[in-house]
C-alpha cells in the first residue's frame, strides 16, 4: 500500500471534493475533515509502528518517473516522483498527524465560509505532509511553495482586524525566503547527476534494478575524471544522490573540487548560508522572526495552532534535509555562525516574551525562543544535539499547539487577549488553570515533560560539541531561566490572585467537552514524551548517526 | 517488583489518587490515603535498612534514553547515604502527613494539599535514590516544582504568588549550573551514572584537575540555589508563605538539604577539587554568620526559623568544605529533627493564636499550649547545640573539623553559634514566657493542638533528645556509629579529613558549650529579666534596621538584576524589534512601492514624451560613446 502517497492524496482529494459539494452539506465539512485528519494520524501511526529502527536508510520508498526531458547539450532533466521517510521525517509525520487533528477539531469554533475554509484546511494538509515525505528537491520545493497559498488566505480571510497587515508579511517574507532557496536549488540541479539513470544513458546496464554500488562507483569515478559528456549526463533533484559529493560535476560551481568562489568564499558556502536563510525565515530564526508574532496574533486559533505546531517545522527540516545533508562541509564550516545565531534567538526571543503585554504575542516569541534551541542542536553536529533538535521540534509542536490552543480559549469567551485584564482565573476555570500550568511547565523546561528532554539534548550537544565553545551553551541556559520568568509571570499575573476580568467577566466558564478533549490529549503527549523519550529517539538515532558518519 | 522501587511508586500512586479524582476522592481519604503512601514507603525504607549488608545494590526501572554513544537509564542506587536520606525524608515526611491532617482540617483545598505532599515526596525519593546524575536532576527540578506550587498553596493572596515564583526562578538559576555540570560529566566521563564516575576518577585523576574543579563548581551552584547560600538565599525566607507543615518538609528537613547530599554524593569529585572545597567552605560560613545576623532582628516566627535554616545549612556546607562530610551529614540528620519540630511547634502556636505570626503579639504561651512549649524548648536547647541533646553532637564534630582547618573560620563559625542560641532563645521567651502581648478574641482562642499534630511534635522531640547518639564521638565514650556506616561512600575520596586530637577537640567542645549558654543567659537577661519586647517597625533605626531589612539585599538584586532585565526587553521589544527590524523591512517595502508609483508615471501613453525621451537617450548614448573623440576634439 502506499502510504506516503495515501497521506498526500487523501486530504486532497477530499478537499476537491468540499469545493464541489452542494451548498446544503455545509455542516458535514468539519466532519469531513475530521475524519480525514483522523486517517491521516492514523496512517502516520502505521508508519510509525512498521519504521525499521534499526536502519539508517530511506523506509517505504515510493518512486516513479515523472518529468524526463532530453535538452541536448545540456543533459537531460529527471524529476522523479519519489517519496520516503527516513528517522528525521518520520516523527514530523506524526507530528503532522497530530496537529492537524487537534487544528481540524478547533475549527469546529469556524463559522463563515466553511466551504473555503476546511477546504483551504485540507490542502494545507496534504501540502505539509508532501514536504516531510518528498525525497526530490524539486516536490519538495512545489509542496513548499503550495503551502503558502492556503497559508495565506487563512490568515488573510479569517483573521483579526489586522489580518491584511499580517498575511501580506507572511507571504512576502516567506517568499523571499523560497527564492533563495530556488536559487540554490537550479545550481545544485545543475551541478548533480542521477548516476543510475546516467548508466542506463550510457548503456553501461539495461535496466534500473540492475545498479549495483560497482556500477554506481564507476559512473562516479568516470564523472569525475571527465569521461562522461554533458549530453549523456542525467541529472537529478534527488536528496539522496544530493547528498554524496561523487555525484556532483567536477567543474560545476557547486563541486567541492571545482574551486569555484565568489571573492574567495566558495560558492559552497555561498549557497549553504542561501539555504540556511531561506529556512531561516521559516523557522524563525532572530533577525528574521518579526512576521511570526503578527501572523499569530491575526490568525485564527486553529490556524495559529497549524502555524506554530507543523509549519515552523519545515524550516528546522529544511536545515536538516537540505542545508546539512548536502553541504556537511559548509556546515561544519558555519557551526558557530548557526549556533550563535540559534543563541541570540533563544535569548532575544525570551526578553521579547518578558515584555509582552498579549498573550498571543508572548506565546509567538516563546516559538521564537525554543525553536532557537533546534539551531543551537543542529549547529553542534552532535548526535545528542541533532536527536535534540530533531525531539525539540517534536515537543514544540506539541506544547505551542496546546499554547495557542489555551489562548484561544480565553479569547474565545471575553474577546479580549490582554494579560493584565485577567486575574484569578483559577478560581472560576480550575480546569483550565491545571492545564495551561501544565502546558506552561512543559514549555519552560520541566522534567517529565517532553520540552526537556528536546532543550536538555540541544543544550548538551551544544555544549559538548568541539565545534562550538562552551560558554554558548552555557549562555543559551540563561534561555531557561528567562522561560521561567514569562511563564510564572503570566501565570501569576492571570491566574492568581482575586478573580477579576476587564471585558465580558459574565462569560468566563470553564472548558467545553472539545476544549478538555484538544488540551487533555496534547497534555497526555507531552507527558509521555517526557517520560518515554526513547519513543522518539529510537526512530531518529541511527538516521542521525549515520548522517554524521557517512 | 522489588522493594526499592516501590518507595517512590507510592507516593506517586498517592498523588494520582489525590490528584486526578481532586474532587471525586472524599476529604477525609486524601489525608489517609496520602499518610498511609508516606508510611508505606518509610516501612519498605526500614525493611531494606534493616536487610541493608553493605554492599550497593542497583535497581534498574527501564533504560531510559539512548542517543548516540550516551546512556542514560531510570534506575536507583541504595547504599549508605541513599538509605538514610531515605530513613529521614519517608520518616519526617510521614510525620508530616499526619501533622498536616490536623493543621489543614480546615482549608478547602485540603485533597490538593495532600497531592502536592506526596508529589513532593516522589520527586524528593527520586532525587536520592537516582543511581545517576540525571535522575537526580529530575528529582532536584521536580522537587523545585513541588515547592512552588505549595508556597503559592494559598494564591489568592499575591504575595504568595510573588514568594513561589521568587523560589523557582531563583532555583532555576542554581539548576542551570547543575545542568552545565552534567554535561561537563557527561563529556569528561562519557557517563552519569554516579558508580561508572567514582570509577574513572580512580584511573589517575589528581587533585587539582581543572576538569574536575568545574564539574564542582558548577555543581556547587546547583546547591547554591536548593540549598539557600549567598547568593542565592533570598528566596527561603520569602517562601515561609506556604502553610507550616510544607515549610517544615520542604524547606527546612528534606528538600533544601539536597545540596548537602549533592555534594556528599559528589565527595570523590570534591575530594579532587580544593579551590572549590575552599570556595565551599567560606560560601557556607558567609551564610551561617549572614542568616544569623539578620535571625536576630526578626520578628515573624516562621521567618526566625527560616533564617536559622539558611545559617544552618551554611554550617552544613563549611563542613563539607572541610571535607567532614559524615559530621555534615550528621548535622543534615540532627537538623532535619529539631528544625522540623520548630517548624512544627511554630505552626501549632500559628494554629493556636488564629493564624498570627508576629511574636510581639505573643508570649506567655506556655501555659495553653504545655506540649508544644516543651517540645519546642528541646528543639531550642538542639539547636543551640547544648549537650546533651542532637544539635551539641553533630555541630560540635563540624566545629572540631572546622579548626582542624582554620583556626579563623573555627572562630567565626563559633560567633555564628553565639548568635543561634541567643535568636532562638530570644524567639523561645518572647513566645512562650512572659505577659500575653495579644487580642483579647486571640486569648480567649488559645487552645492545644489536637493529637494529629501534638503526636508528631512528641515524636521528633525524642528525636531532638536522643538524635545525637547515633554518632557520639570517642572522646565522649561513643564508637562514631554514623560515621562508621558511612564510611565506604567515603572510600573514593583519598583525603577525608580526621578530627582533631582529643585534649584540644575536648577545649573547643567546652569553648563553644559555654558560648552558647552565655548567649541564652543573654537572652534570658534581655526578655525575661528586663521584659523587653522589640520595637513596631517603624521605630526600629540604625544599624538594626539595615538588618531588620535584610541588608536590603532584595532591593539590591531588584535594582542590579530584575530591573535592568525588564528594561532590556522593552528595550528589545519597542526599540529593536520594532523600530530597526520592522520598520527596516517595512522601508524596504516602502521604497519598493515608492519608486514603482514613480516610474509607472513615466508611462503615461503619450507618445511625444516616448519619442523625446527616446531621442535624449539615443544622443546620450552617442556621446557617450564618442565621449573620447570629443574630449580630444576640446583638447
Amino acid at each position: 500500500m502506499p502510504i506516503l502517497s495515501i497521506l498526500i492524496f487523501l486530504p486532497l482529494i477530499a478537499s476537491l471534493l468540499i469545493v464541489c459539494l452542494p451548498e446544503q452539506y455545509t455542516r458535514y465539512f468539519k466532519w469531513i475533515t475530521v475524519i480525514i485528519c483522523v486517517i491521516e494520524l492514523f496512517l502516520s501511526l502505521i508508519l510509525y509502528k512498521n519504521f525499521d529502527t534499526h536502519s539508517a536508510s530511506y523506509q517505504f520508498l515510493e518512486q516513479m518517473d515523472w518529468i524526463t526531458l532530453p535538452m541536448g547539450n545540456l543533459g537531460t532533466v529527471s524529476i522523479d516522483y519519489i517519496l520516503a521517510i527516513d528517522g528525521a521525517s518520520l516523527p514530523l509525520v506524526l507530528l503532522t498527524g497530530i496537529v492537524m487533528l487537534i487544528g481540524a477539531i478547533s475549527s469546529f469554533e469556524i463559522q463563515e465560509r466553511q466551504r473555503a475554509y476546511f477546504g483551504l484546511y485540507l490542502l494545507l494538509t496534504s501540502a505539509i505532509m508532501g514536504c516531510f515525505v518528498a525525497l526530490d528537491f524539486f516536490l519538495f520545493y512545489l509542496f513548499f511553495e503550495f503551502m503558502l497559498l492556503p497559508m495565506y488566505f487563512l490568515i488573510g480571510l479569517w483573521g483579526g482586524p489586522r489580518r491584511d497587515y499580517a498575511s501580506i508579511k507572511f507571504f512576502i517574507y516567506t517568499l523571499v525566503g523560497s527564492l533563495l532557496i530556488l536559487v540554490v536549488m537550479i545550481a545544485l540541479y545543475i551541478a548533480a547527476i542521477d548516476p543510475v539513470e546516467t548508466a542506463l544513458n550510457l548503456g553501461l546496464i539495461t535496466n534500473k534494478l540492475q545498479a549495483t554500488p560497482e556500477i554506481i562507483g564507476q559512473v562516479q569515478e568516470m564523472l569525475r575524471s571527465g569521461k562522461i559528456e554533458a549530453v549523456n549526463q542525467v541529472h537529478t533533484f534527488n536528496f539522496f544522490y544530493l547528498s554524496d559529493t561523487a555525484n556532483f560535476v567536477p567543474e560545476s560551481w557547486l563541486s567541492t573540487v571545482s574551486g569555484a568562489n565568489w571573492h574567495g568564499t566558495p560558492i559552497r558556502m555561498i549557497a549553504f548560508l542561501l539555504v540556511f536563510l531561506g529556512f531561516a525565515v521559516k523557522l524563525p530564526m532572530v533577525p528574521l522572526h518579526t512576521w511570526l508574532p503578527d501572523a499569530h496574533v491575526e490568525a485564527p486559533t486553529p490556524v495559529s495552532v497549524v502555524l506554530a505546531g507543523v509549519l515552523l517545522k519545515i524550516g528546522g527540516y529544511g536545515f536538516y534535509r537540505i542545508a546539512y545533508s548536502i553541504f556537511p562541509d559548509a556546515a561544519n564550516h558555519y557551526a558557530f555562525l548557526v549556533g550563535i545565531l540559534g543563541v541570540i534567538s533563544i535569548i532575544y526571543g525570551a526578553y521579547n516574551a518578558l515584555s509582552m503585554r498579549d498573550l498571543k504575542r508572548m506565546i509567538a516569541y516563546s516559538s521564537v525562543s525554543h525553536m532557537g534551541f533546534v539551531l543551537l542542536g543542529m549547529a553542534s553536529l552532535t548526535s545528542e544535539g541533532i536527536n535534540g533538535a530533531i525531539y525539540q521540534m517534536f515537543s514544540h509542536g506539541i506544547l505551542s499547539a496546546m499554547l495557542f490552543l489555551l489562548v484561544g480559549v480565553l479569547y474565545s469567551r471575553t474577546h479580549d487577549r490582554q494579560i493584565e485584564n485577567y486575574r484569578g482565573l483559577a478560581q472560576k476555570m480550575p480546569q483550565f488553570t491545571v492545564l495551561t500550568a501544565i502546558a506552561f511547565f512543559a514549555s519552560l523546561g520541566l522534567p517529565a515533560f517532553s520540552g526537556f528532554i528536546g532543550e536538555f539534548f540541544s543544550l548538551m550537544g551544544g555544549f559538548n560539541s568541539e565545534l562550538l565553545p562552551n560558554w554558548l551553551s552555557g549562555v543559551a541556559t540563561l534561555g531557561l531561566v528567562l522561560g521561567a520568568a514569562y511563564f510564572l509571570w503570566t501565570f501569576q499575573k492571570m491566574f492568581l490572585g482575586k478573580f477579576w476580568v476587564s471585558k465580558n467577566p459574565e462569560s468566563i466558564s470553564d472548558l467545553s467537552d472539545r476544549e478538555q478533549l484538544m488540551l487533555v490529549s496534547l497534555a497526555i503527549l507531552a507527558l509521555l514524551f517526557g517520560i518515554f523519550p526513547h519513543l522518539l529517539f529510537d526512530i531518529t538515532n541511527q538516521t542521525v548517526g549515520a548522517f554524521l558518519v557517512p | 517488583m522489588s522493594l526499592i522501587t516501590l518507595i517512590p511508586l507510592f507516593p506517586l500512586i498517592g498523588f494520582l489518587i489525590n490528584g486526578i479524582g481532586f474532587n471525586i476522592v472524599p476529604k477525609n481519604l486524601a489525608g489517609i490515603i496520602s499518610t498511609a503512601a508516606a508510611l508505606a514507603s518509610f516501612c519498605c525504607a526500614v525493611v531494606l535498612f534493616m536487610n541493608f549488608s553493605g554492599e550497593v545494590q542497583i535497581a534498574k526501572v527501564f533504560d531510559w534514553i539512548t542517543v548516540g554513544k550516551l546512556n542514560i537509564s531510570m534506575s536507583f542506587q541504595i547504599d549508605q547515604l541513599s538509605l538514610l536520606m531515605l530513613l529521614i525524608i519517608t520518616g519526617v515526611g510521614s510525620l508530616i502527613h499526619i501533622y498536616s491532617m490536623g493543621y489543614m482540617s480546615h482549608d478547602a483545598g485540603y485533597g490538593k494539599f495532600f497531592s502536592f505532599l506526596n508529589l513532593f515526596l516522589f520527586f524528593m525519593l527520586l532525587l536520592v535514590m537516582g543511581s545517576n546524575y540525571v535522575v537526580m536532576f529530575i528529582g532536584w527540578e521536580g522537587v523545585g516544582l513541588c515547592s512552588y506550587l505549595l508556597i503559592g498553596f494559598w494564591n489568592k493572596n499575591t504575595n504568595y504568588g510573588t514568594a513561589a515564583r521568587k523560589a523557582f526562578i531563583m532555583n532555576r538559576i542554581g539548576d542551570l549550573g547543575f545542568l552545565l555540570g552534567i554535561f561537563m560529566i557527561i563529556s569528561h566521563f562519557g557517563s552519569v551514572e554516579y558508580l561508572d564516575v567514582f570509577e574513572d576518577l580512580g584511573h589517575g585523576t589528581v587533585a587539582g584537575d581543572k576538569t574536575i574543579m568545574w564539574i564542582t563548581l558548577l555543581l556547587f551552584i546547583g546547591a547554591m540555589g536548593k540549598s539557600a547560600q549567598i547568593p542565592l538565599y533570598t528566596w527561603l525566607p520569602d517562601a515561609m508563605a506556604g502553610p507550616t507543615p510544607v515549610s517544615a518538609l520542604i524547606h527546612a528537613a528534606t528538600m533544601v538539604t539536597a545540596g548537602i547530599y549533592m555534594v556528599i554524593r559528589s565527595n570523590a569529585l570534591y575530594s579532587l577539587a580544593p579551590e572549590t572545597l575552599h570556595i565551599v567552605g567560606w560560601v557556607g560560613l558567609a551564610t551561617a554568620l549572614l542568616a544569623a545576623s539578620i535571625g536576630i532582628f526578626q520578628n515573624d516566627i516562621k521567618k526566625v526559623l527560616a533564617y536559622s535554616t539558611v545559617s544552618q545549612l551554611g554550617y552544613m556546607f563549611m563542613g563539607l568544605g572541610v571535607m567532614a562530610y559524615s559530621s555534615s551529614f550528621f548535622h543534615v540528620m540532627t537538623h532535619a529533627f529539631f528544625k522540623a519540630l520548630l517548624f512544627l511547634g511554630a505552626g501549632s502556636v500559628i494554629h493556636a493564636m488564629s493564624d498570627e505570626q508576629d511574636i510581639r503579639k505573643m508570649g506567655g504561651l506556655r501555659k495553653a499550649l504545655p506540649i508544644t512549649f516543651w517540645t519546642f524548648l528541646i528543639a531550642t536547647i538542639a539547636i543551640s547545640g547544648i549537650p546533651p541533646f542532637a544539635g551539641f553532637f553533630s555541630k560540635d564534630e563540624i566545629l572540631a573539623h572546622v579548626y582542624e582547618h582554620s583556626p579563623l573560620m573555627w572562630g567565626l563559625a563559633l560567633a555564628g553559634s553565639v548568635m543561634t542560641s541567643f535568636y532562638m532563645f530570644r524567639l523561645l521567651f518572647l513566645t512562650f514566657f512572659g505577659e500575653f502581648r495579644g487580642t483579647k478574641e486571640q486569648e480567649h482562642h488559645l487552645h492545644e493542638s489536637p493529637l494529629s499534630m501534638t503526636l508528631p511534635l512528641m515524636i521528633l522531640a525524642v528525636l531532638s533528645a536522643v538524635g545525637g547518639f547515633f554518632n557520639v564521638p570517642h572522646l565522649l565514650g561513643g564508637d562514631s556509629k554514623l560515621a562508621n556506616f558511612m564510611a565506604p561512600l567515603f572510600a573514593h575520596s583519598h583525603a577525608v579529613a580526621h578530627a582533631a586530637d582529643e585534649s584540644l577537640e575536648k577545649t573547643l567542645m567546652i569553648i563553644s558549650v559555654i558560648a552558647a549558654i552565655l548567649s541564652a543567659g543573654i537572652a534570658y537577661y534581655l526578655f525575661i529579666g528586663k521584659k523587653s519586647v522589640p520595637v513596631a517597625d517603624s521605630k526600629v533605626a540604625g544599624l538594626q534596621k539595615v538588618i531588620y531589612n535584610k541588608y536590603y539585599i532584595d532591593e539590591l538584586y531588584d535594582t542590579i538584576f530584575v530591573k535592568p532585565i525588564s528594561a532590556l526587553s522593552k528595550f528589545f521589544y519597542s526599540v529593536i524589534d520594532f523600530l530597526v527590524i520592522d520598520l527596516a523591512i517595512e522601508g524596504i517595502g516602502k521604497l519598493v512601492k515608492g519608486l514603482s508609483s514613480e516610474a509607472r508615471l513615466m508611462q503615461d501613453g503619450r507618445t511625444g514624451v516616448y519619442l523625446f525621451v527616446m531621442v535624449l537617450s539615443i544622443a546620450v548614448i552617442i556621446v557617450w560613446t564618442l565621449k573620447d573623440f570629443i574630449l580630444v576634439g576640446f583638447k
